[in-house]
């Protein structure tokens, strides 16, 4: 537990745990945002995971010779930042998420992809390769003479990349389905559903004949995606994730503030009893401010679901107060003028 | 030497690959602890062969003779080009000393993002070649990175009015691998890749 006064921290703490996992950590920030204001000395963020009786050294940084590249080291050696997903699994919940059924799609799609990353850790290289050829092939649209031969061969990139892309979510969204069904009773029940053409491909036909018929509408789109600017306007870079509130009926994003967090835990809660019980272990959970919205009783509730997943949790919040409950189950540390003290 | 020549020499030697600020400043200082071993011997070594060492016109490797030793050598199966992006790879492959066939080298992989086009690789001198009487085969080795595999692609398209046969390098099982250790993506690879025993 991570007390403190707004602005002591806390979150800043959070992220630099939430960097030893792949990708841009809880607030998304580029590689050149994450440098202490005012100077360009090179960061590093590193940490001892002990899991019975294996002991990792996990460490992450900006290369000192390059400050917009950052290096990762498993047990001393030399890993992609992709590989630190293989060690340890990590999922956050922040104050910035509670617009995520209110934002676009891309919000939605991107916390998702995190969930798909925490059970399959090679999602996130598939997806760099996705995201490459599709940038690849969006450049070509837009300097004016796409040669036929090289678009081609990028489309088949991204139709063998993109279907895997597709079979994944869809893969992960089912055993996700029957972990919400396990769901606790103090937390509404999501029914989530992934909407995508490619995904709606995948539900009617092989993966082989998904990746032809993606490879040929991106082919007969290339005029359609030159208009738009150059970038494919189908694909799973474009896919959606639907929320419902299941007991109500209702689109999450129509559901009050309070009940919208509510849903979110119930996704991260199962997510992570999820991606626990296949992987042999339970993510390590960064849950940001999060009792703020909750009344006592589902507060209560959620540190008992934690209690039951049986791993490692990071809360914080501006006093102590909602967290008695945990006195005597958790270490509490203060957070002042960004140094950490125990309670 | 002055500070200026050694802040040049420093700033040089920064520039090659794996070698950043600090390692340049360590091998500068060790060149000059041996002076009469390893600097004199390495400047005079750096200059032959940037006087000496071309480009092969045929097939883009590097060597002190036009054309290559690998093209020279009339052991070598001439019906074989094998298609690599870089000279490294064409080193890595006669190390495995697995291909007694000639080369071709690309000299880099399409990408739009660093604007590198067709016109800037040997693709015209490849499909050149291969219109050669004697050529039966095209293996392509280009890395199985997104540009690599494009680049394959593109390269098959130009090949394809030759009538020579193309191949690739086959993706998948590395030796020693297990399956269960492999991603979806390697598994799959390795499965659109297999072989009739």
């Amino acid at each position: 537990m991570l007390t403190g006064a707004n602005g002591a921290g806390k979150t800043n703490l959070l992220e630099a745990l939430s960097l030893l996992s792949p990708g841009r950590g809880l607030r998304g920030a580029r590689l050149a945002e994450l440098v202490r204001i005012g100077s360009d000395a090179p960061w590093g963020v590193a940490a001892t995971l002990v899991r019975g009786d294996a002991t990792h050294e996990l460490g992450t940084g900006s290369d000192p010779a390059n400050s917009e590249r950052r290096l990762a080291r498993i047990d001393g050696a030399a890993a992609r930042a992709t590989d630190l997903g293989s060690e340890l699994a990590m999922l956050w919940l922040t104050p910035q998420m509670d617009r995520l059924f209110a934002e676009g799609a891309s919000a939605r799609r991107r916390f998702f992809d995190r969930l798909v990353l925490g059970l399959d850790p090679t999602h996130g290289t598939r997806s760099n390769r996705y995201e490459r050829a599709l940038r690849q092939r969006a450049r070509l649209l837009q300097e004016g003479r796409p040669d036929p031969a090289w678009l081609d061969g990028l489309e088949r990139e991204m139709a063998e990349t993109g279907v895997a892309i597709a079979a994944a979510r869809r893969a992960y969204l089912e055993r996700l389905v029957a972990a919400l069904a396990l769901g606790n009773d103090a937390f509404p029940r999501p029914a989530i559903a992934v909407s995508g053409l490619v995904e709606e491909m995948l539900g009617r036909a092989s993966a082989l004949q998904a990746e032809d018929e993606f490879r040929q509408r991106l082919a007969a789109g290339r005029g359609a995606d030159i208009a738009a600017g150059g970038t494919a306007i189908v694909g799973p870079h474009k896919s959606d994730v639907i929320v419902v509130h299941e007991a109500k009926d209702m689109l999450a994003e129509r559901c009050s503030t309070g009940e919208q967090k509510a849903l979110l835990i119930s996704l991260i809660l199962a997510a992570s009893q999820l991606t626990g019980a296949e992987r042999g272990a339970t993510p390590v959970l960064l849950l940001d401010e999060v009792a703020a919205h909750l009344d006592p009783d589902r507060r209560l509730a959620l540190y008992g679901a934690l209690e039951a997943l049986g791993g490692q949790f990071w809360l914080t919040g501006t006093e102590p107060g909602p967290f008695q409950p945990l006195l005597e189950k958790a270490q509490f540390f203060d957070v002042r003028d960004a140094s950490v003290s125990r309670l | 030497m002055s500070g200026a020549d050694l802040e040049k020499l420093i700033q040089l030697l920064a520039k090659l690959p794996g070698l950043g600020p600090r390692s340049a400043r360590r091998a500068a200082l060790t060149l000059l602890k041996k002076r009469e071993q390893l600097m004199t011997p390495l400047g005079e070594a750096i200059q032959a062969a940037a006087a000496s060492v071309q480009d092969c016109s045929v097939c883009g490797n590097l060597d002190t003779v036009d054309p290559c030793a690998v093209c020279n050598d009339k052991a070598r199966d001439s019906h074989t080009i094998c298609v690599v992006e870089d000279v490294g790879d064409l080193w890595a492959l006669e190390r495995s000393g697995a291909f007694r066939g000639r080369y071709h080298v690309l000299g880099g992989t399409l990408s739009a993002l660093d604007g590198i086009s067709p016109d800037d690789l040997r693709i015209a001198s490849l499909v050149r070649r291969a219109h050669d009487d004697g050529v039966r085969e095209i293996i392509l080795a280009t890395s199985a990175t997104v540009e690599g595999q494009a680049t394959a692609h593109y390269v098959t398209d130009r090949l394809a009015s030759t009538g020579v046969a193309v191949s690739r390098l086959g993706h998948g099982v590395p030796i020693g691998g297990e399956l269960d250790y492999l991603d979806d993506g390697t598994l799959t690879a390795a499965l659109k890749s297999r072989k009739t025993l």
